[in-house]
């Protein structure tokens, strides 16, 4: 179910570490949560954000999450394919649905992290 | 949760949860929010048809000889002119002539009436008209022993009357009748709350999981599926059809929601109708309406308007449309503002969405 390679955050996130570069994307819990998505808000590549700075949003039908890095540094990239088909989050949250790649200024942001057995017990916790 | 309530489950929470809905905590009640998904379910409503589970909703029955008095003083519609086996929409106002509740209120006999109240406002709603002086007749809940489904969209009357003893589509808008559906008694009603054709059916709780299903099987044909609460907003919220707690509550009359129709201030005397008729007199100085947001983002309740960079009103409802597919919502502005065409903008936190206010309803089916 959460690939194993990825790290993830408490606010069900995942990172996928490219050399400098973590690709940042919601999670399959969190996109079942938020039911269908119908927009995304994500940055302007050239942002610098700390780590923890909600950098957008996720709207669907019902509700609204933020999304936050959870590293320090420069947007590179934000997934210009969500403005027109949002629900890629919907079909491949980890995958497609991926929102933006963060160059990193500190790898110690890192450490925080989840890994996927970790994340899991996290999220079948929280359904308790 | 910080309440120690415990939450109540309707006869069909088993169902729901076997069909692998997402079930959500709603007015002291566990209902499933969406099952397949809200936009699916929503337009299964608009194009086929959709079957809710509106058990938490309450029921009162008034019966007696005074009973039409009663009610013609408890509720701004006009009773009197209210014909057996037809139903009203009205409302339970405070003496300054805001909102208690929007309920609608049933003529099952020349002394004897139903009223179906939201489920969040049930129990105040109980004690309120109780507390009311109600010479010859008797107040009874009715709540516990009445379950209700609604079956709602182009296909409801095919597959309701695949399923009756006596033809449903007999029934007129907000007309009912006592009949079988499924072998069930039922009060079948042609009514409901997302803006399709459509019927209430209210029968006895162990009753209800057994309708449920043959409605289902029934239905399978018509596309028939089940939806949440969900749905039920979204479809309400495109009919213009208020909500409690939404566009309605407590410092909201029936002119400011739009609902004057609802007010008959030349039938007498009820709880209410100075203020109102003073209000109608004076004029409002804010009304409901409904907007739709030009740029992308969605506008929800407690987001506020701003005119000239002054705070003008806020939003009471809004979502992202899933027949018109954009966003939407219903909201309070003053009189001067609320002619449709005006632009507006709304804070959706801290960022300036820009808005124009349109016509109500956004949604009217083809008839």
């Amino acid at each position: 179910m959460y690939p194993k390679e990825y790290r993830y955050t408490r606010d069900h996130e995942w990172v996928k570490v490219e050399d400098d570069i973590c690709v940042v994307g919601v999670t399959d819990f969190a996109q079942q949560e938020l039911g269908e998505v119908v927009y995304v808000e994500v940055p302007e590549p050239g942002q610098v954000f700390n780590a923890h700075d909600e950098i957008g949003t996720i709207e669907s039908v019902k509700a609204v999450a933020e999304i936050f890095t959870p590293v320090a540094g420069e947007i590179v990239e934000a997934n210009e394919r969500l403005k027109d088909d949002p629900e890629l989050i919907n079909d491949d949250p980890h995958g497609d649905g991926w929102l933006v790649k963060v160059k990193f200024s500190s790898a110690s942001d890192l450490d925080d992290l989840m890994d996927a057995d970790a994340y899991e017990e996290y999220v079948a916790k929280g359904k308790e | 949760m910080t309440t120690t309530t415990p939450l109540r489950r309707t006869p069909l929470y088993d169902l729901h949860v076997a069909a692998g809905a997402k079930i959500v905590d709603f007015a002291g009640w566990q209902m499933p929010v969406q099952y397949a998904g809200l936009i699916e379910e929503h337009r299964a409503v608009r194009t086929a048809a959709g079957l809710f589970d509106v058990c938490h909703m309450g029921e009162v029955r008034v019966a007696g000889p005074g009973a039409e008095a009663f009610l013609q003083r408890l509720t701004p519609n006009d009773v009197a002119k209210l014909a057996i086996g037809r139903a009203h929409y009205s409302a339970l106002l405070t003496p300054e002539g805001t909102f208690i509740d929007d309920l609608l209120v049933y003529r099952l006999g020349a002394a004897e009436f139903m009223l179906v109240v939201n489920a969040a406002n049930a129990a105040g709603d109980l004690a309120w008209i109780l507390a009311q002086p109600h010479p010859d007749c008797e107040v009874t809940d009715l709540s516990d022993e009445t379950a209700l489904l609604a079956i709602q969209g182009p296909r409801a009357l095919a597959i309701v009357a695949s399923l009756a003893a006596s033809d449903p589509g007999a029934l007129k808008a907000y007309g009912f009748a006592h009949g079988e559906v499924a072998g069930v008694p039922a009060l079948i009603s042609r009514t409901g709350y997302t803006g399709e054709d459509g019927f209430e059916l209210y029968v006895a709780p162990a009753a209800a999981p057994g309708l449920w299903e043959r409605l289902m099987a029934a239905g399978k044909e018509h596309g028939l599926v089940p939806a949440g609460l969900g749905a039920r907003d979204t479809l309400r919220l495109e009919a213009g059809m208020a909500l409690y707690g939404h566009e309605i509550d407590r410092t909201i009359t029936p002119f400011e929601a739009g609902l004057d129709w609802v007010v008959k201030l030349d039938k007498g005397e009820f709880l209410g109708r100075e203020t109102l008729q003073r209000q109608k007199a004076e004029g409002i100085s804010r009304r409901l309406v409904g907007f739709e947001v030009s740029g992308r983002g969605i506008a929800r309740q407690g987001h506020l308007f701003r005119h000239d960079g002054a705070e003008v009103g806020a939003v009471t409802s809004g979502t992202f449309s899933p027949t018109l597919e954009r966003a939407l919502g219903m909201g309070y502005l003053p009189v001067g503002l609320a002619a449709p065409g005006t632009e507006i903008v709304i804070d959706v936190r801290g960022r300036e969405l820009p808005a124009r206010v349109v016509p109500l309803p956004f949604y009217r089916r083809a008839r």
